[in-house]
């Protein structure tokens, strides 16, 4: 009897571990679509890459998981379906967001600094390195020695090599 | 002496610079707007949703638009202050209810007041994106052509409205 016992006990641990061993498939739905034309897709994402998400500021809308960056991309979508040319679209949003919204913006009076200030920083420094080592070069004289200094050090050098031999 | 003081003066440019930078905020993008006529709306109303609102209504008098959401907690902070405006009558309130929703904004408004003239409804945050919102709350001012003369981004405090906002509002009514 409890031999019998035993041996129910076991087959049903065999039976657990069976079902230990059956892989658990992940069941998970086939991914949405993002959009219903990848032509569409592609341009609003070659767009977005560009712009910037005001909300998360140093993420490209295109990156960017901010309700803000959804609603950008589903005006995107609809106006590219609406055959609108990208320039017109960039213009639509920088009308309403400014040139603060663009990676690249354009160079007029209040960018110039943005895209020239690091050019001439750097040409000040250069002149200023040039200058400074200029100078450097006149302040290095070469000075003569006399026929005596040569001699005595020659002789000093000499005998700190004898030195060394012995 | 020239050698130890163009350093010095090197290095006062570059600390005024940095003071500047300090007390300049990322997130208040300028907005292209100012000056520029306020985007034109017809929405529904957020307590009549058969009525229609439209923004030509306002042509004439100088009034004030305030982005809200009943998710936007910093709207809660600001919000006391729009009620006591409202209030004080010096300008009407306008209410553009941002990506929120109907029931949740009503039990909002009974729970803190009501300081709007009328709520208008912006679902889908189409009007939104005319008015270049990117942070709820934002308040915009505008005069009677219908032109836009001040946006503030963030939530309106104490300072802003006496320093800025009030007086300009008073000085924009003088207008014809």
């Amino acid at each position: 009897m409890a031999r019998q016992l035993n041996g129910v006990v076991r087959a049903a641990g065999f039976v657990l571990l069976l079902l230990l061993l059956i892989p658990l498939t992940g069941w998970s739905k086939e991914a949405i679509p993002v959009a219903e034309d990848p032509e569409i897709e592609k341009r609003m994402l070659a767009l977005t890459m560009d712009l910037r998400c005001l909300v998360c500021q140093n993420e490209p809308i295109s990156d960017s998981r901010a309700e803000f960056s959804n609603d950008i991309r589903r005006e995107i979508r609809e106006q590219i379906k609406a055959n609108k040319t990208d320039e017109e679209i960039i213009q639509f949003l920088v009308d309403r967001y400014g040139d603060f919204i663009l990676y690249n913006p354009p160079v007029k009076s209040t960018t110039v600094m943005l895209w020239f200030g690091p050019a001439i920083l750097f040409v000040i420094a250069l002149g200023a390195l040039i200058v400074h080592l200029r100078r450097r070069r006149v302040q290095i004289e070469d000075i003569s020695l006399s026929q005596e200094q040569l001699e005595t050090a020659e002789a000093l050098l000499n005998e700190e090599k004898k030195g060394k031999n012995v | 002496m020239m050698r130890y003081l163009i350093p010095l003066f090197a290095f006062m440019i570059l600390a005024a610079f940095l003071l500047v930078g300090l007390s300049l905020n990322p997130r208040q993008v300028p907005s292209p707007l100012i000056d520029k006529p306020a985007p034109k709306f017809q929405l529904n109303q957020l307590h009549e949703p058969d009525k229609i609102m439209s923004s030509d209504e306002n042509l004439g008098k100088v009034w004030m638009l305030n982005v809200w959401a009943s998710w936007c907690v910093a709207c809660r902070d600001e919000h006391p202050l729009l009620v006591q405006l409202a209030k004080s009558g010096i300008v009407p309130i306008y209410g553009l209810n941002y990506k929120d929703e109907r029931n949740t904004a009503l039990q909002w408004l009974k729970r803190f007041g009501d300081p709007y003239a009328i709520s208008i409804v912006d679902s889908d945050g189409k009007v939104g994106i005319d008015y270049g919102v990117y942070g709820v709350p934002e308040t915009y001012v505008i005069d009677k052509k219908g032109i836009i003369r001040h946006k503030q981004i963030g939530p309106v405090t104490v300072d802003s409205l006496e320093k800025t906002i009030i007086p300009l509002i008073k000085e924009l009514q003088q207008q014809v």
